[in-house]
């Protein structure tokens, strides 16, 4: 039941997985757009949480600065579709590529820091690159300060298998679809021989060089892949609030995918969906419950998570399961 | 012959009669019955521009206080306000939630210029009234094209371009050295200062420096502007960087003419923290009456705020800038409120907000009229020079028409 | 050339205000091999516990020491509530603890205290040095007031037991438990120190920048940044490393790239250096031979 490596059970869930895409295909019919919105926000986040696992859970490396991701592949589709116009769905690729290529550059050099020194230089590029994005003579491409509207798009059909379609709702399958995608990714990339060779450069780094695996290249990649997917995730939350702009991007948002990371449990693939859910939904619980300090709140249960659960949702649910399963012999 | 007249006078009244009321009958959109308006917000209670949640905080505690006293038309006045942190994304996902799930009638004052770049074509196409923006970007200006957004803030533009005329009138030799905030907000007011000045603006200014939000200070942006040989000074800042600009360009022993923005002007929140002695000379521009002026300790309409915010907001200072303008918004939104009686359609809201004839806002300077028309959004026609005498802020020359 | 001269005095006093904030940082490695994000928070909250007393009467000096002996009080009960249960979980729960107690003050700070900024005293004279107007007599005072605990935080590591076994207790904590030290609570007097080294920092800017829940959050990045170029495991190293920060900044700014880009510029040359010398300038180099 776990989509981690390090677990003895391989077998994939058929049946939780069908039905979870069942359930997924038909909630947009059930709820508000609004709603829909949300849901596809959530799933823009899990795809980036993925890609955070990649690099920290399975490389071991450090990154406060996965934002710079999420704005370069946000900024890929907005220049492409305002500029170009380019159609919202081919920017994706786009971004991937762009994003893959500027993690692996940054991968190459970050990769003689560790710990401490590699979490700076990630932290230093998330504060570095919202002041580029205003460099004045960047701003005939990036909007500068004022950033870019998007025009959100269209369904393509009016209706499928009779059931109205509209904005919101074809953009939630779209992002169901590319979130899919990116898990599959995901899932054979760490199953196979990059997942292991990265355990074993995170774990055993000397070992790891010794038995012939190129670790810097390998640690490279990792930033390379994780940048791509935090980047799809930029393009998509980029085409889902139709605008961009240097303010979206903070060092905050670093933070919170990094928190998200975490809370969700840091080398599993639900864990990402899990991360995912806390991140947009629990800021605004904590409103809810206080308006005076909400992030007060916030924290708290940031800190409670850590404590009740240190191996995230996604591990405390593992254990839970555990504990109801029948004894095999 | 007369059986028929008879018969279609009275059709006529009774159609008269059954028309009146029609006319008089009460219109509502989403968000708007016989017992509540409700009205959305966004505004940032937390991160970087916390500061500015004074306002949101203000204008709750006045739609709470004129509810207990029997609201608007009979109307209680639901206000939503919710956080965004400043954040554009979390805007949008907020202002959907109003518009979409807790159907508002209308978005009041929400701030920030990307935050209301964000949202601005979503209102539009909705076609909810999205009102009063507390910002002073020009671009909300604009009837013809977004003729459901209406700002509030007198134009960031005009009032650089306000500054750049006095110098050309009082000191055309001047040499202008500007420090401004690297986003939208300072750049507007560069922008309009620079136009302002027109052809000799790249001969005047002799000397330029941007910070960061995030920057811890702006002291080597002083440094070099003072070794610029300067002698004029356009401060455009946010209000904990002009106390620290106000302040460090006294600590260099630099004494230009100096420009401050409108918006960090408050006595309470900059100058005095700043130092008032090494505030002397400040010019600016004011339109909202200032909590520490005291000119005002004996306006009725002071006395009501001070007594709101001691009752409802207690950790809210009557001399922060910020409550002052929340208070003097939220009138404005009631005097909309009230112009468009019990047709509380959206259209109809719009419609009352581009007929403002003249309004004297009370917590508005007295003179500061209030005027708009459907092909002019612009709110405040005219600005007002004032000048920091080391206790208040003093005008000085006529109000001047702006554009 | 008198400007040139004046961007690098600036530099330093900035300088100052990084270093001050970097020997908390230091401070707190060097007792937990932890890099404490909240540091910057902790050291805000302090600041305000200041301004409260002052503001309620008390004389500056008084509150100046109330407000350290507090703050030390804080950062032990922090260690020993919030931060001991997850003292052997994995860096990144710790990381995401210290996110969340950052998260916590910033919040609680601005609810009592509210966002509008606040003027805090400085113990040092209005008028400028000497007459120059270069520096501040606030700033060029609060130099001294960092370099004097550089001092007393270099003799407390270097030539006091309780440093020495403090220093243990952060490399190898079972060995020392075999030695008789008690780990644990040399965690939470590292943490009580750092708290106290903070609020003094915090005292020191914020006669400079204003008083705001917000008024770390920039300088703790360039307070981490000098601390890693002079080399974390050194507090004359992290002390350094703000200095050559300030003065980096400074004249980047103002002669090299212009203001619009400095913060980039800046933090790319300091990766720079951490990649020609990944230690810092001062750290020392562990070497570990397979």
């Amino acid at each position: 039941m776990s989509f981690n490596l390090l677990s003895s059970e391989n077998s994939i869930p058929w049946i939780r997985i069908v039905l979870g895409l069942i359930l997924a295909c038909i909630l947009p019919f059930f709820i508000s757009n609004y709603s829909v919105f949300q849901a596809s926000m959530v799933l823009s986040y899990a795809i980036a949480l993925v890609g955070m696992n990649i690099l920290i859970g399975y490389s071991g490396q450090i990154s406060l600065g996965h934002g710079a991701f999420m704005a370069i592949g946000a900024y890929t589709s907005a220049i492409l579709m305002d500029k170009m116009n380019i159609p919202y769905w081919m920017t994706i690729p786009v971004a991937a590529f762009i994003c893959f290529v500027v993690g692996f550059l940054f991968g190459l050099p970050a990769l003689r820091l560790e710990g401490h020194y590699l979490a700076l230089a990630t932290f230093a590029l998330a504060v570095a690159l919202p002041q580029l994005l205003k460099f004045k003579h960047l701003e005939f491409l990036t909007g500068g300060v004022q950033g870019i509207v998007i025009m959100k798009p269209d369904p393509p059909w009016e209706t499928l298998f009779g059931l109205r379609l509209n904005s919101d709702r074809w953009l939630y399958f779209f992002t169901l679809a590319i979130t899919l995608v990116m898990f599959i990714v995901g899932w054979n990339l760490m199953r196979g021989r990059v997942g292991r060779a990265l355990i074993a450069i995170r774990d055993q780094p000397i070992a790891a060089a010794s038995m012939g695996i190129n670790t810097p290249m390998y640690k490279s990649l990792a930033f390379g892949v994780s940048a791509m997917f935090t980047g799809v995730a930029g393009a998509l939350s980029a085409i889902l609030v139709a605008f961009v702009a240097p303010d979206s991007f903070t060092v905050f948002l670093s933070i919170t995918l990094l928190v998200g990371m975490v809370i969700g449990g840091v080398t599993s693939l639900p864990g990402a969906l899990y991360g995912a859910l806390f991140i947009q939904f629990i800021p605004n619980i904590a409103d809810q419950i206080s308006k005076a300090a909400p992030w007060a709140i916030y924290g708290s249960m940031l800190i409670l998570f850590m404590y009740t659960m240190p191996t995230g949702i996604a591990g405390a649910l593992r254990l839970l399961g555990e504990k109801f399963r029948p004894t095999r012999s | 012959m007369k059986k028929r007249q008879f018969t279609l006078t009275a059709l006529c009244i009774s159609l008269i009669g059954f028309a009146i009321p029609a006319a008089a009958e009460k219109k509502y959109d989403p968000g708007a019955s016989d017992t509540e308006i409700k009205i959305g917000q966004t505004m940032p209670y937390s991160g970087p521009a916390s500061a500015y949640g004074v306002i949101g905080k203000v204008q709750a505690a006045y739609f709470k206080q004129l509810n207990e006293q029997g609201g608007v038309n009979g109307r209680k006045i639901n206000f939503i306000s919710l956080d965004d942190g400043y954040s554009p994304p979390k805007t949008v996902e907020m202002i959907r939630r109003l518009v979409e799930q807790d159907e508002v009638l209308l978005t009041l004052g929400t701030l920030g210029t990307p935050s209301n770049t964000a949202i601005h074509k979503y209102m539009n196409t909705k076609k909810v009234p999205h009102m009063f923006l507390a910002t002073g970007a020009s671009k909300w200006n604009d009837p013809k094209n977004n003729p459901w957004t209406i700002g509030f803030n007198p134009n960031y533009h005009s009032e650089g371009k306000l500054y750049a005329q006095h110098i050309l009138a009082t000191k055309p030799n001047a040499k202008i050295a500007v420090l401004f905030q690297n986003d939208d907000y300072g750049k507007d007011y560069f922008n309009g200062f620079k136009e302002g000045l027109g052809a000799k603006a790249a001969s005047m200014i002799v000397s330029q420096a941007s910070y960061e939000v995030t920057d811890p200070t702006i002291d080597s942006q002083i440094v070099s502007l003072k070794g610029s040989g300067a002698d004029t000074f356009f401060n455009i800042t946010t209000p904990k960087f002009a106390a620290q600009a106000i302040r460090k360009v006294s600590e260099v022993g630099w004494k230009p003419t100096h420009y401050l923005n409108q918006v960090s002007a408050s006595v309470g929140s900059v100058l005095k923290p700043a130092g008032l002695d090494v505030s002397v000379g400040l010019i600016s521009m004011q339109y909202i009456k200032e909590g520490a002026d005291s000119r005002w300790d004996n306006d009725p309409t002071m006395k009501d705020f001070k007594a709101l915010i001691k009752k409802y907001a207690p950790e809210v200072s009557p001399d922060d800038g910020n409550a002052t303008y929340g208070y003097a918004v939220a009138q404005m939104m009631v005097q909309v409120l009230k112009q468009a009686g019990d047709n509380l359609t959206r259209e109809n809201v719009m419609k009352q907000a581009a007929s403002i004839k003249d309004f004297q806002v009370p917590m508005a300077l007295p003179g500061v009229l209030a005027s708009t028309s459907p092909t002019d959004f612009a709110l405040f026609q005219t600005m007002q020079l004032v000048k920091f005498d080391g206790k208040n802020w003093i005008e000085f020359g006529k109000p001047v028409a702006v554009n | 050339m008198e400007t040139f001269i004046h961007q690098i005095v600036a530099g330093i006093a900035t300088g100052g205000v990084y270093a001050s904030l970097a020997l908390a940082l230091v401070m707190i490695y060097q007792s937990t091999h932890h890099i404490n994000f909240a540091q910057g928070e902790i050291a805000m909250f302090a600041t305000y516990m200041a301004w409260t007393l002052i503001n309620a009467g008390v004389s500056y000096w008084l509150a100046f020491v109330c407000t350290i002996l507090l703050s030390f009080s804080l950062g032990v009960l922090i260690q020993r509530i919030i931060i001991r249960p997850v003292e052997n979980a994995p860096v990144l729960n710790i990381v995401v603890v210290f996110i969340g107690l950052l998260v916590i003050l910033n919040s609680i700070a601005g609810w009592i205290f509210t966002y509008t900024i606040k003027a805090f005293p400085s113990p040092f004279p209005k008028e400028p040095p000497f007459g120059l107007y270069f520096i501040s007599s606030h700033e060029l005072g609060s130099i001294g007031v960092t370099m004097v605990l550089l001092l007393l935080l270099y003799s407390f590591f270097k030539f006091t037991p309780l440093g020495l076994a403090m220093r243990a207790a952060a490399q190898n904590p079972d060995s020392s438990r075999l030695v008789g030290i008690r780990v644990g609570w040399m965690l939470a007097l590292g943490w009580g120190l750092a708290a106290a080294i903070g609020s003094v920092a915090g005292m020191m800017i914020a006669p400079v920048v204003f008083l705001e829940p917000n008024m770390m959050s920039g300088i703790l990045l360039y307070a981490f940044a000098a601390a890693l170029v002079g080399g974390i495991d050194s507090p004359g190293g992290a002390v350094l490393g703000g200095f050559i920060v300030g003065i980096l900044e400074n004249i980047l700014g103002a002669y090299v790239i212009g203001t619009e880009l400095k913060l980039s510029v800046a933090l790319v040359l300091i990766i720079v250096v951490l990649t020609i010398k990944p230690a810092g300038l001062f750290g020392k180099v562990i070497v570990s031979r397979v």
